[in-house]
């Protein structure tokens, strides 16, 4: 099968039960996405494909030929960070960091949706657009999840890293 | 090898002068930027790109049994599987960090679904697949998997945390005497670390030589347990560990997945990986035990506490010596002159229990603070004149000094801080809607210990210093405040010091564990750091005490010389050890807080969130204010969890764990979770460290649920003492307006 992954094309010949977490974890030594639990139940795994967050774990690899994926790897490298993760960085958002890729690249997809209007349990009313608010970040998040607990951290990385990509957008 | 041995209290220090300003700072994580983007390398994560094979363990199908056969018939003849892995040496549950032993099954099956295989395939979903197909054949045996009606049968362990038994004076006849006897009794649920990695190893096998990447706490135990376990000599094992992600105590002992891996490897002849399941880490680790805790007070009519005792039950499996020892702080954070601390270990034939963080404090605490709350309430008198009234002088148990104990100085700046004087007097008084509004405070204690450890310094030509120990970061920040350390004592900014830690061919170290990581591998840095210093001082012909070190240069009176005209060329290694003393046992050490708390619970569905959530603490220097807090919201919100939604629920019938995944065992979410508030106290304790700093890793989580109980019984007048405090338990007692509305 053929993956695009973080804007590269791979080749791959693997079982067909392989989840697209484990395509990227055991076959392309992409292994900045965390497996936290295999269920769908931490979010450790949370990808982008074609824009959206979704638990990498619970979709197989060969369900997403053609899709647009993006990892951990493909939002920065240590060199050249996202704004996200610079501010989960400056903020401490993380404490072990096994949680934190998938915060990140949840956070990032949880923006989007915020702008495309979507609304959560957290907004007041669910026609109008959602701005996003600490308790927006909080509702929105919470299929993230952080033993360590850096929460407060992240809301506050979140919000920087918010206010930085409005500001370059 | 250069040793400070902790006899004595420490003087003024480099880090006290702060030539270069690092020291405390809340910089940024060493290693931050490889964890943000991904590329920090965890256990399973090694050997990319080599050709390795997968394990998946075959889960135990009864909770106590003999295993009469193990048919792998069906898994062996799948295409792609290399091999089944059984027999005696199969680890059932996690290593206990006591000691080298492993618990290897022995044909028997001591909980449910504990590994009694392991399948090696060419790849996860064919392991997976055969793992099914593997038949255990066994004779079922009784099992015992709860404590409630076996009180009274549990064991006195002498090879627990602490001593089975703390007495002084004679606390029945005090208790007897007292003008008023308070009597309740406390229970806490079996809990679960659940750090967010999974217990995982990778083994590679070198002839006899064997190479392993597991996430480990105790790398120099661990070592010795997977040797152990594997049935080799320690000398011929390198374990490496460089990122944890999270062990809150169920990664001091090895998992059963380092052994297996390593016996999986041996048979298959190339590497295995092996990363359990969350099932299987729910299952086949280990996890803190379920308590049943009587604590008796006595005291005077005006709310003197002359008298107390705190006598917990709890489980263990068959054999263990490990207990939660709930009455950790109770032997000195109250006072009384007759005192009974008691601990007992009922066995189960439950997964094994050991320590999760703040190994006693977390479930002690929940008790006694609450019981504080509930005796100040009897007397008429505001939780914080209470504990003034019976703040203890010095040790009441051991009649030592405290070293530094600011407990009510942390109470009265949170007070300040909190609001406390605005506080509803009058239980269920405040209400906004239908939510009743509490709040409630708790102290903190933790006690406080410093282990061996040791550290490498090695300066190269350019004057660049890299600091070397087999200590672990499990997300505590050591990597961060031993640059820190590092730098401040040999006067070089941050980016010329780095770090190498968790490899057992480093300079042996305490590992992380009990919050003495900072303390003590900090402390050997500290050593070296003067060894160096003491170095320059001789190449100068000048008296270290004289020497100043700023920016990577050593200034002696008028002169300034650069690092690499002191070293013309060379490159120097200097270890330092830091080992404890007699300060150890002439004083009593421990951290102190205080937690502040604002609930709101529904008053038609009894939900409880947090509103508000303040700490301020002591714990001696902050090496790194920035980490130093992290932590510390780390055991704020285990006391969220603590105190509302955690509970391992035990099948009493089977020994089943029922929920045994993230979906049912309930941790804090973000949602859980308001804006919450840590204020650290500028605190210098010199019996502790050269450091002068304490434990903090644990502080945070003592005490804190008992907060929020206090807080719920202040909106609601109810008084929950059966942990945690869920809508079920709160529905009964709610206003019976509401009641009828429910």
């Amino acid at each position: 099968m053929k993956l695009k992954i973080n804007g590269s094309e791979y080749t791959l010949d693997v079982d067909m039960r392989t989840s697209l977490l484990d395509a990227c974890r055991d076959h392309l030594g992409l292994t900045g996405s965390k497996k936290g639990c295999d269920h769908g139940q931490c979010g450790a795994c949370t990808m982008l494909v074609n824009g959206r967050r979704i638990n990498s774990c619970l979709t197989l690899a060969v369900m997403h030929e053609g899709d647009e994926i993006t990892t951990i790897e493909g939002l920065g490298n240590p060199a050249a960070l996202h704004p996200m993760q610079e501010a989960f960085l400056h903020h401490d958002g993380f404490q072990c960091g096994y949680c934190t890729p998938g915060q990140i690249v949840s956070a990032v997809g949880m923006l989007g949706e915020v702008a495309d209007g979507w609304p959560s349990h957290a907004s007041a009313d669910v026609n109008g657009r959602p701005e996003l608010s600490g308790g927006e970040i909080r509702e929105r998040m919470s299929g993230n999840l952080c033993r360590c607990s850096a929460y407060p951290n992240i809301v506050d990385a979140i919000e920087t890293a918010s206010a930085k990509l409005k500001e370059t957008a | 090898m250069n040793k400070h041995v902790m006899n004595e209290a420490i003087g003024e220090t480099r880090l006290d002068r702060a030539t270069q300003g690092v020291i405390g700072k809340g910089v940024d994580r060493y290693e931050g930027k490889l964890k943000v983007s991904g590329k920090a390398p965890y256990a399973y994560e090694h050997l990319v790109g080599e050709k390795v094979a997968y394990g998946f363990v075959v889960p135990g199908p009864v909770g106590r049994a003999k295993v009469t056969s193990i048919d792998t018939m069906a898994a062996q003849s799948l295409a792609g599987v290399l091999a089944v892995v059984s027999g005696d040496r199969v680890m059932h549950s996690s290593a206990q960090p006591m000691g080298p032993d492993v618990p290897a099954m022995k044909g028997e099956i001591y909980h449910y679904n504990q590994p009694v295989a392991l399948v090696v395939a060419e790849s996860f979903e064919i392991a997976r697949h055969a793992a099914s197909l593997v038949k255990v054949e066994y004779e079922a045996l009784e099992g015992r998997y709860e404590i409630e009606s076996r009180r009274g049968t549990g064991r006195a362990s002498d090879g627990g945390p602490m001593a089975a038994d703390t007495k002084r004076g004679d606390f029945e006849k005090a208790f007897a005497a007292a003008e008023v006897q308070f009597d309740r009794t406390y229970t806490t649920p079996a809990y679960h670390a659940a750090a967010m990695e999974p217990h995982s190893s990778v083994a590679k096998w070198d002839g006899d030589q064997l190479t392993v990447w597991s996430s480990c706490q105790l790398l120099d135990l661990n070592v010795q347990q997977i040797a152990n376990g594997v049935g080799i000599d320690a000398s011929k094992v390198r374990l490496l560990s460089p990122y944890i992600g999270g062990g809150f105590g169920s990664k001091l002992g090895i998992g059963p997945d380092a052994v297996l891996a390593s016996l999986g490897a041996r048979e298959v002849g190339r590497p295995v990986k092996l990363a359990l399941t969350r099932q299987n880490v729910f299952q086949a680790t280990s996890r803190r035990g379920e308590t049943i805790q009587r604590v008796r007070i006595g005291a005077t009519r005006d709310g003197r506490i002359t008298c107390f005792a705190h006598e917990s039950e709890t489980a263990n499996a068959e054999g263990e010596g490990f207990f939660e020892p709930s009455g950790i702080s109770t032997v000195f954070l109250y006072p009384g002159s007759d005192r009974l601390v008691t601990h007992r270990v009922v066995t189960t034939d439950v997964l094994t229990t050991s320590a999760v963080r703040a190994p006693g404090e977390a479930t002690g605490m929940l008790a006694t603070e609450s019981a504080l709350d509930e005796l100040a309430e009897m007397f008429g008198i505001d939780p914080i004149e209470f504990r003034r009234k019976n703040e203890p002088e010095k040790d009441p148990q051991e009649d030592v000094p405290f070293s530094s104990r600011r407990l009510l100085e942390c109470i009265d700046e949170g007070a300040k801080r909190f609001g406390w004087s605005d506080r509803p007097k009058t239980p269920a008084s405040r209400r906004e809607g239908e939510w009743l509004i509490g709040w409630g405070m708790a102290s903190a204690s933790r006690a406080n210990s410093l282990m061996a450890s040791s550290a490498e310094i090695e300066m190269d030509p350019a004057g660049r210093a890299t600091v070397k120990t087999s200590m672990t970061d499990i997300g505590t920040g050591t990597y961060t405040i031993l640059q820190q350390i590092a730098a401040e004592m040999l006067g070089l900014p941050l980016d010329h010091v780095d770090v190498l830690l968790g490899d057992t061919s480093l300079p042996e170290s305490s590992g992380s564990g009990g919050s003495w990581g900072a303390n003590s591998a900090g402390s050997s840095v500290y050593v070296a750091a003067e060894a160096v210093v003491a170095e320059f001082a001789k190449r100068l012909g000048v008296e270290a005490e004289t020497l100043t070190l700023k920016d990577g240069h050593a200034i002696s009176g008028n002169r300034q010389i650069p690092f690499s005209e002191i070293l013309e060329g060379e490159t120097i290694r200097v270890t330092g050890k830091i080992e404890p003393g007699d300060t150890s046992n002439e004083t009593n050490q421990a951290s102190y807080g205080a937690h502040f708390a604002e609930v709101a619970v529904n008053a038609t569905t009894g939900e409880t969130r947090v509103r508000r959530l303040l700490t301020v603490g002591a714990a001696g220097r902050i090496l790194n204010m920035k980490t130093a807090t992290s932590q510390c919201y780390g055991g704020q919100i285990w006391g969220i969890g603590y105190a509302l939604e955690e509970e391992l629920v035990v099948d009493a019938r089977n020994g089943l764990i029922v929920n045994h995944d993230l979906a049912e065992y309930h941790v804090p979410v973000h949602a859980d979770v308001p804006k919450l508030d840590v204020v650290l106290l500028e605190d210098r304790d010199p019996y502790a460290s050269p450091l002068a700093g304490k434990g903090i890793g644990e502080l945070a989580i003592a005490g804190v649920g008992a907060a929020i109980n206090n807080a719920i019984h202040n909106a609601t007048g109810i008084r929950i003492r059966d942990y945690p405090v869920t809508m079920d338990k709160l529905l009964p007692h709610l206003p019976e307006e509401v009641g009828a509305a429910a």
